[in-house]
């Protein structure tokens, strides 16, 4: 096994054998699922744990793939040709690697993650397929051919705003990260915090595994959310008893800002629990 | 078993690999898109030895390699029980035949088991009674001592502890796990024809509002007025672009009571997620087919009845209609008067709605019967037809090509 669970990071088995196959075999990996899964820490761990450099990628709606090979700054060189600088003899002086260029030429086989493809424009994807596939590309203004010295392990992730082509899923692995079950979890949250108490932890997890049962919820709260709460009921030292009282503060969970992230989360959750102390009535 | 392939005679990598193909090609009966380039990513996979001779690992390195989007996950589910078990999936037991029930049935029973079995009236009468209950049951079923499902401890199903049983949707001995990964069907949710989730409508009625982001040019367009301003040689020329906000308006209209009552959940989720996407979204609730009037709320007192001809002043055409209902009544309620079931109505239903669509030429119609039974209903014909064809089912696919015809201009 190339790569397993850390001592803050646990990587479920089914996780370990995809990241193991697409470093083997050389294929892109895309990672898939809900926010806060740990997609992204996934790509800084697999680095670290490798003892080399992660090169982050994070695309915006803005991004062209043409930004991740190299960007040529005309606007520089025509002042410097205004200024008659030396500099501009050499078109190359202006040419800017990208992301893309320096995963490539870097010394030790690096981590390139490509996080959250999905935001950018649908035709992003397509336009990468070659560079991905055969990891190399032309520099168009000095007419040199830029290739990976080795192939850089590959990470992308996806929050699936949109769909990506077909073209672009059949060259790489495809990994769908489900949140995870209790088990897994507590094992998460004991990697963060190993000196939580166990009933408090327990209690935590009900009320946290309760809420995200709730359907109607905007935006269920993830792990990294559930660690950010649990971070804070330490800090303020609440007891576990406070947490098992379903109807605390009108049926919110102490310290809720942290798992609830927007206002009709909050009256929803107190709809619940007024209805629920009508009917114990 | 596949690793070792290296140390094996030729034939039997032949045979292997004849193997591989035979499971690809059942993915693709299932209707999966991988292609042979991802299969020959599997079969490198192999080579590589990344999985020993483990059954689970190679479901997860197949999954990695020949399934690309989690929606697919499913299909991959179903077709890898039934390469590796030869089980059909509970979904399709319906067409189970008995020459896999009984020799799995068999080879499951202990010599007490059989004596048992004998107290119930042998084999034969265990299997027509199993066919028996298939044919009443209607859907999936979990718990419970009657119905074939899972965990319960009805002769019938998966998981059980009854020891005549029959097992649906898991084969084989469970002794190294209890229950099978692909067994699970985990992913069922994320299937694209499968009944819908609240995320998914979401997801799906979102796209109604992308399309709704253009609208009037009120906003100033800073690189349009720059360009303008520099053609006219400093004149200044200010150009304006459309608003980005969501502009679309939406009718809502849903079937309520009778044989509406079994969908109550799904129109439930449908009508959370419409209400958290629309600002401009107004509910009106009828029975059957709506005639001269609709109502605003769900009991439908007559103080809540506001009349058709009222609703048509009201909301102008751009308003966008969604129809939502199982479209099954008697042929007569939509097309003659006094067709209704639960008052005089001066003017058939297709009256009604034909003037509703003339109003609001944007209109589809959701049904949440499964699609593949609409044809035994003559009144889904009736209105499919006044509908000119927009009556979409009331799954992933199905909202979004309606969301899709909504979207379109007219």
């Amino acid at each position: 096994m190339i790569f397993q669970s850390t001592e803050h990071y646990i990587l479920s088995p089914e996780l370990a054998l995809a990241v193991n196959a697409a470093v083997t075999l050389e294929k892109p990996l895309l990672i898939k699922g809900e926010p806060g899964t740990g997609k992204t820490r996934l790509a800084e761990e697999l680095a670290a744990s490798l003892g080399t450099d992660l090169i982050n990628w994070q695309i915006k709606s803005t991004s062209k793939a043409q930004q991740g090979l190299y960007e040529y700054d005309a606007v520089s060189r025509l002042r410097d040709g205004q200024l008659g600088s030396e500099r501009v003899a050499n078109i190359s002086n202006y040419i800017k690697p990208g992301k893309l260029w320096t995963a490539f030429t870097a010394a030790k086989r690096p981590v390139l993650l490509i996080d959250e493809i999905d935001k950018a424009d649908i035709e992003f994807p397509n336009d990468l397929l070659h560079e991905l596939d055969r990891m190399s590309f032309d520099v168009y203004e000095t007419g040199e051919r830029i290739s990976a010295k080795q192939r850089p392990i590959v990470v992308i992730t996806s929050n699936n705003e949109k769909e990506l082509p077909d073209a672009f899923l059949r060259r790489c692995f495809f990994h769908y990260i489900r949140f995870p079950d209790k088990d897994t979890l507590t094992q998460i949250v004991l990697a963060h915090f190993p000196t939580l108490q166990a009933d408090l932890l327990t209690a935590a997890l009900e009320v946290f595994f309760d809420l995200r049962a709730v359907d109607a919820l905007k935006k269920k709260p993830s792990t990294s959310e559930l660690l950010d709460w649990l971070k804070l009921l330490l800090a303020e030292q609440i007891a576990p008893s406070v947490l098992q009282d379903k109807q605390h503060q009108g049926g919110l969970m102490p310290l809720y800002g942290a798992l609830l992230k927007n206002e009709q989360d909050v009256a929803l959750l107190e709809k619940l629990a007024f209805m629920a102390r009508r009917a114990g009535r | 078993m596949w690793p070792y392939w290296k140390n094996w005679p030729l034939w039997l990598v032949v045979l292997a690999v004849d193997m591989l193909i035979s499971f690809f090609l059942t993915l693709r009966k299932y209707g999966l898109k991988s292609s042979i380039t991802e299969l020959l990513d599997l079969l490198k996979a192999l080579q590589q030895q990344l999985i020993f001779a483990s059954t689970d690992d190679f479901y997860l390195l197949a999954r990695l390699c020949l399934v690309k989007d989690e929606s697919q996950y499913d299909k991959f589910d179903r077709a890898f029980a039934e390469y590796f078990e030869g089980v059909e999936s509970l979904d399709l037991a319906a067409l189970i035949p008995d020459h896999w029930l009984l020799p799995g049935l068999i080879r499951q029973l202990s010599e007490e088991d059989k004596a048992k079995l004998a107290s119930l009236g042998g084999l034969e009468q265990l299997l027509e009674q199993f066919k028996q209950r298939l044919k009443e049951q209607q859907e999936k079923h979990a718990g419970g001592n009657k119905w074939i499902g899972t965990g319960g401890s009805s002769p019938f199903g998966a998981y059980g502890f009854h020891p005549e049983g029959i097992r649906v949707g898991q084969q084989g001995s469970g002794q190294r796990r209890a229950v099978k990964v692909w067994d699970k069907r985990d992913f069922k949710d994320f299937d694209q024809n499968a009944e819908l989730n609240h995320r998914a409508m979401q997801l799906a009625l979102r796209q109604l509002r992308r399309f709704a982001r253009t609208g009037q040019a009120t906003e100033l367009d800073l690189n349009g007025t720059i360009k303008a301003t520099a053609q006219q040689a400093g004149w200044l020329d200010l150009k304006f672009q459309s608003e980005r906000h969501n502009a679309v308006k939406v009718l809502m209209f849903f079937d309520i009571g009778g044989s509406m009552d079994d969908y109550i959940h799904e129109c439930e989720q449908l009508f959370a997620a419409a209400r958290t996407e629309f600002k401009h979204l107004e509910f009106f609730y009828f029975h059957n087919c709506p005639y001269e009037q609709v109502w605003r709320t769900h009991q439908r007192r007559a103080a809540d009845a506001v009349s058709v001809a009222q609703l048509l002043q009201t909301y102008h055409s751009d308003y966008k209609v969604i129809f939502v209902g199982d479209a099954t009544m008697g042929p007569y309620e939509i097309t003659y008067p006094g067709g209704s079931v639960e008052h005089f109505n001066p003017e058939s239903g297709e009256v009604w709605l034909k003037r509703l669509l003339d109003h609001f030429p944007n209109a589809v119609w959701l049904n949440p019967q499964p699609q593949a039974w609409w044809s035994h209903y003559h009144s889904i014909e009736i209105l499919q037809k006044l509908m000119q064809n927009q009556m979409y089912g009331m799954t992933l696919d199905g909202l979004s090509g309606a969301i899709r015809h909504l979207s379109k201009r007219h």
